[in-house]
């Protein structure tokens, strides 16, 4: 009986969600609402258990790390973001947890580009390496805005736009199959779990 | 001295951390360890930010009675129920907490994501009444890499799970090394504009 309340409730909000594809209506809205409030509340105590408890309340608590105290003050900070008059203080917080970015620099040029460019630039021993290697050096060539596209630059940055072409329609397929994966799991849902026409 | 002292922080903070990337020794390696615990500690309160914002914008909604005010005591609501659901009855399988996430939650965000199908599709439509050929070579690629996913792709043909893979592996690699590497450098960019106090918008408005 439980299950089945359970089962009922699901396929309501889903068919709400759904309902959309005809037009806007109450119950897409309501399902809407529904979907922001339920997902941040889902988020909160999953951050307490996960992120406060171990990096804040055990230090302090159990194993009597009280400078932890002064992060967890700055922290608390983050409150004045609204306020006109204190809005300042907010800043702290922030600074803090953005100063990080000072490791991202050599580890986002080690792994984003020099990586990359080692790949690009192992020896060409067949005609798809020398495909790969075109497609990257004309793709780049394309986003350098600094000379104008016309002529023979022109014709190499246009090879770049056909390898992006066909590189945006691979990720494009791929996501149109990730949503109908979805798609197919909620009509088995509904046809399966909740109606049983389907085992 | 509101806007100056943050900058200050950051910019040494910054600096110190690309040095230690650079030159990792103990000392440095120690304090990085003892900073990483200080940003653990702060980051659960940027919840709160979050939690403010949402019952600010639809408190204001609500107190004001603007139109479809109604679905601002759902959003708040819905909000304030899970919360305290995960608070009195922890978060553990079989509990309320986790009947919310599988039966309201969980079918939801899927039902939202599979909605796209419908949209990606007539987003495909739109694409192939532009009848460019670079339009065209997206569609055809899209369609071989779809179809070589699903059985009818070998099926129809024993070329086509082959062409997604070599679509897959040789154009769209080149596709994505090429992308990354303007990603890398973006991102490095950025981040030195923050270091160096040339992008400040992150300190927000005011003094």
């Amino acid at each position: 009986m439980f299950e089945t309340i359970s089962n009922f409730i699901a396929a309501f909000l889903t068919l709400s969600i759904f309902s959309f594809l005809y037009k806007d209506n109450p119950f897409y809205k309501f399902a809407e609402a529904l979907l922001v409030g339920v997902s941040m509340g889902y988020a909160i105590p999953l951050v307490y258990e996960s992120v406060f408890i171990p990096y804040v309340y055990t230090p302090i608590f159990l194993s009597h790390k009280f400078i932890i105290i002064i992060p967890a003050l700055l922290g608390s900070l983050y409150i004045f973001r609204f306020s006109k008059n204190l809005g300042w203080l907010s800043r702290y917080p922030i600074v803090f947890g953005m100063s990080i970015i000072g490791m991202s620099i050599p580890m986002s040029i080690n792994s984003y580009v020099l990586v990359q460019m080692r790949s690009a630039m192992l020896p060409i021993d067949g005609i798809n390496s020398a495909l790969i290697f075109i497609g990257t050096v004309t793709i780049l060539l394309y986003f350098f805005f600094s000379k104008a596209h016309k002529g023979i630059y022109g014709k190499v940055t246009n090879v770049g736009i056909w390898f992006m072409m066909i590189g945006f329609g691979a990720s494009f397929g791929y996501t149109v199959m990730a949503r109908v994966s979805l798609l197919i799991g909620r009509i088995q849902f509904l046809l399966g779990d909740w109606l049983g026409l389907v085992k | 001295m509101k806007r100056q002292i943050p900058l200050i922080i950051i910019i040494t903070l910054g600096f110190m951390f690309v040095a230690h990337s650079f030159i990792p020794h103990k000392i440095s390696t120690e304090f990085f360890d003892w900073f990483q615990d200080w940003v653990k500690a702060i980051s659960p309160f940027a919840v709160s930010l979050g939690i403010m914002s949402l019952f600010m914008v639809h408190g204001t909604k609500i107190s004001r009675k603007v139109p479809n005010w109604q679905y601002s005591v759902v959003t708040l609501g819905g909000l304030i129920f899970t919360a305290v659901a995960g608070f009195v009855w922890g978060t553990q399988a079989g509990t309320p907490y986790m009947w919310l996430f599988e039966n309201v939650q969980m079918p939801m965000s899927a039902s939202m994501f599979a909605l796209l199908a419908f949209y990606i599709a007539s987003a495909a439509y739109k694409a192939f009444r532009a009848r460019s050929a670079e339009a065209t070579v997206l569609l055809i690629a899209a369609v071989i890499v779809m179809l070589g996913q699903v059985p009818l792709g070998a099926m129809i043909s024993k070329w086509i799970p082959e062409t997604s893979t070599w679509i897959l592996n040789v154009p769209n690699l080149a596709a994505k090394r090429a992308i990354m590497i303007g990603v890398g450098l973006g991102m490095t960019a950025t981040s030195l504009k923050i270091l160096l106090g040339i992008e400040r918008t992150y300190l927000g408005g005011g003094d």
